[in-house]
């Protein structure tokens, strides 16, 4: 690595964490593919389990978001997905909120928690900070279990009504919805995307790489990884939310921090710091699930093996891979 | 005589649980010179350093910055003041490109860059100005490859350029020449002496024939106090200069 001179510059190298011309080309053209995939899924594939995918892809897009591109990692984000899957539901079911306002609810209480635990947790760096994230959801899954009368307690809150769209559509049809989530996982990937790439983008990409020299630059830290964990938070709301709203539920399994590991899982097997990653790693995982099913306890025996050699064998995750194969980012 | 000082130390003390590394540091800076601190290992320097840059909270003592007391500033708030620090491990951010490294110094101009929600098209005004200081500090060939796969010199110069990117009054050099080969440190001399027109340097170096051609003035440290100040002539005919530095089993370096 020591004296690298321009001709063997490009091939060998990792990643450009930039987009060039060609790089935008590349990712329109993927953009444009996902677009289509999501247009035939539900004719091809049951659309329940389509929109399964898209709430944990988007779950996990925004975990990568807060430790592939801020450089935090949360073990805790159980916390914003379960506690916006509680409140979407409980507004759906209890107040009677229509499904747009019950989703809209779960990600602003999510943003608003994640201020509250950003704040605390980014006093801490590395381990410690991880720690305190996990800490602080365990408090969330002690919550949810101690106040029944909010959460159902062991039932969770069942039989949510998915109700009508803006009035309008009705979204017992599984098709209508899953127009909604898909749009919704759109739109989400087209903010993170945006936010990968703004100025914020750069400078929380610096403090990733470097935070102490950023801070010599005059930029306060701090209030960048607060902004960029916020932003992280509200978006997991928002798959949590919709998700609730989808499965027609929110337990307790939502808040639980085996759900902050499985996100840290799907980030690692499709790729991390990678911006479609994400969505193959949350796509392996719940298929993983689904179909193998029937063998019981043992789909967590296979996916701690798959953690093992993802970690072993190839680090940067399925997409990070097929980046370092054509030599751009994804 | 006020206006003459851009940086100014009184008493500055740091103890580490009983073990005092800076006692009573004394230092006056001349705005427009290039000054050196230097002193056998241990002497206390890089302590001092940190403390001037705020990467570490004096147990005593004051400093004054521009007339204006920065004892109890955090460090991004002296950068934002125009006292802007470079580091011993070369600081680059390693996955960004040579040209983004420059660039984002550059947009400390635009102020805080909390904007999440515009492209990094808004951006595009400063390229022309990042290319033109990575082209300054001999980089352009590099300007699109990640600093991660630099050279170590090469990332000295990028992080020079990095620094220079903000336009400093003042720039804090953490050991510019540490680890480097000869032809990077002639390089690095030239960029130095370059970048010091109009600008006050204040430099931790071990390498002393570069502090003896880069320096107007010369403090030395050991054991945490001032030993000595003047230029190289005096400081280097001081006997106890001498005595600390053989005494401490360190010769002249390189």
């Amino acid at each position: 690595m020591a004296n690298i001179t321009l001709d063997d510059a490009p091939a060998g190298g990792i990643a450009l964490a930039e987009t060039s011309r060609g790089t935008e080309r590349l990712h329109r053209a993927v953009f444009i593919g996902l677009g289509i995939l999501l247009v035939i899924a539900p004719f091809v594939v049951y659309p329940v389990f389509v929109m399964k995918v898209l709430c944990f892809a988007l779950f996990a897009l925004a975990f990568n978001l807060l430790l592939g591109y801020g450089g935090l990692l949360s073990f805790g984000h159980a916390a914003y997905f379960g506690m916006a899957a509680y409140v979407s539901a409980y507004a759906a079911k209890v107040w009677g909120f229509p499904p747009e306002f019950a989703i809209l609810s779960g990600m602003l209480v999510a943003g608003v928690l994640g201020l509250v635990f950003g704040a605390l947790a980014i006093r801490r760096q590395g381990i410690y900070f991880a720690m305190i994230t996990l800490a602080l959801a365990q408090m969330v899954f002690f919550f949810s279990l101690q106040t029944p009368k909010f959460t159902g307690g062991e039932d969770g809150i069942q039989a949510v009504p998915r109700g009508y769209l803006f009035g309008l559509f009705n979204l017992g049809d599984d098709r209508t919805l899953y127009w909604l989530v898909a749009a919704i996982f759109m739109a989400g990937l087209l903010l993170i995307y945006r936010i990968i790439h703004s100025p914020f983008g750069q400078v929380c990409k610096a403090i990733r790489d470097n935070e102490p020299r950023a801070i010599s630059l005059g930029y306060r830290a701090n209030q960048y990884k607060l902004a960029v964990f916020v932003l992280s938070a509200t978006l997991a709301g928002l798959a949590g939310a919709t998700k609730a709203i989808v499965f027609q539920l929110a337990s307790l399994t939502d808040v639980h921090w085996s759900m902050s590991g499985e996100v840290v899982l799907m980030t690692l097997v499709g790729g991390l710091g990678t911006v479609f990653g994400p969505i193959v790693g949350a796509l392996v995982i719940v298929s993983m699930q689904n179909y193998l099913a029937g063998l019981g306890s043992w789909v967590l025996v296979i996916q701690g093996v798959i953690f093992v050699i993802c970690v072993m064998l190839f680090r940067e995750g399925i997409v990070g891979l097929i980046a370092k194969k054509i030599g751009k980012p994804l | 005589m006020a206006d003459d000082t851009i940086l100014s130390t009184s008493g500055l003390t740091k103890d580490f649980g009983g073990f005092t590394a800076v006692n009573g540091v004394d230092l006056t800076v001349r705005r427009g010179s290039i000054h050196a601190l230097i002193g056998p290992n241990g002497a206390g320097k890089t302590t001092c350093f940190n403390l001037l840059t705020k990467f570490l909270a004096p147990s005593k003592g004051a400093i004054v910055y521009n007339g204006r007391d920065i004892t109890r500033e955090k460090p991004a708030e002296i950068a934002r003041l125009g006292l802007v620090r470079s580091f011993q491990i070369s600081a680059v951010f390693p996955q960004l490109s040579v040209k983004t490294n420059v660039r984002i110094a550059l947009q400390r101009k635009r102020g805080d860059s909390f904007d999440f929600w515009r492209s990094e098209a808004v951006l595009k005004p400063l390229d022309d100005e990042a290319l033109r200081l990575v082209d300054a500090v001999g980089l352009s060939a590099f300007a699109d490859l990640p600093a991660v796969e630099l050279s170590y010199g090469r990332k000295r110069a990028l992080e020079i350029a990095t620094t220079l990117a903000l336009d400093p009054e003042m720039m804090l050099l953490d050991e510019p020449m540490a680890g480097m080969g000869r032809e990077d440190v002639e390089r690095i001399e030239a960029l130095i002496r370059k970048v010091a027109v109009n600008r006050t340097i204040l430099m931790v170096e071990h390498n002393l024939s570069v502090v003896a051609s880069l320096s107007d003035r010369i403090t030395v440290l050991a054991r945490g106090q001032v030993l000595a100040e003047g230029d190289y002539a005096q400081v280097s005919k001081d006997p106890r200069v001498i005595e600390a530095y053989i005494g401490s089993g360190v010769g002249h370096a390189h």
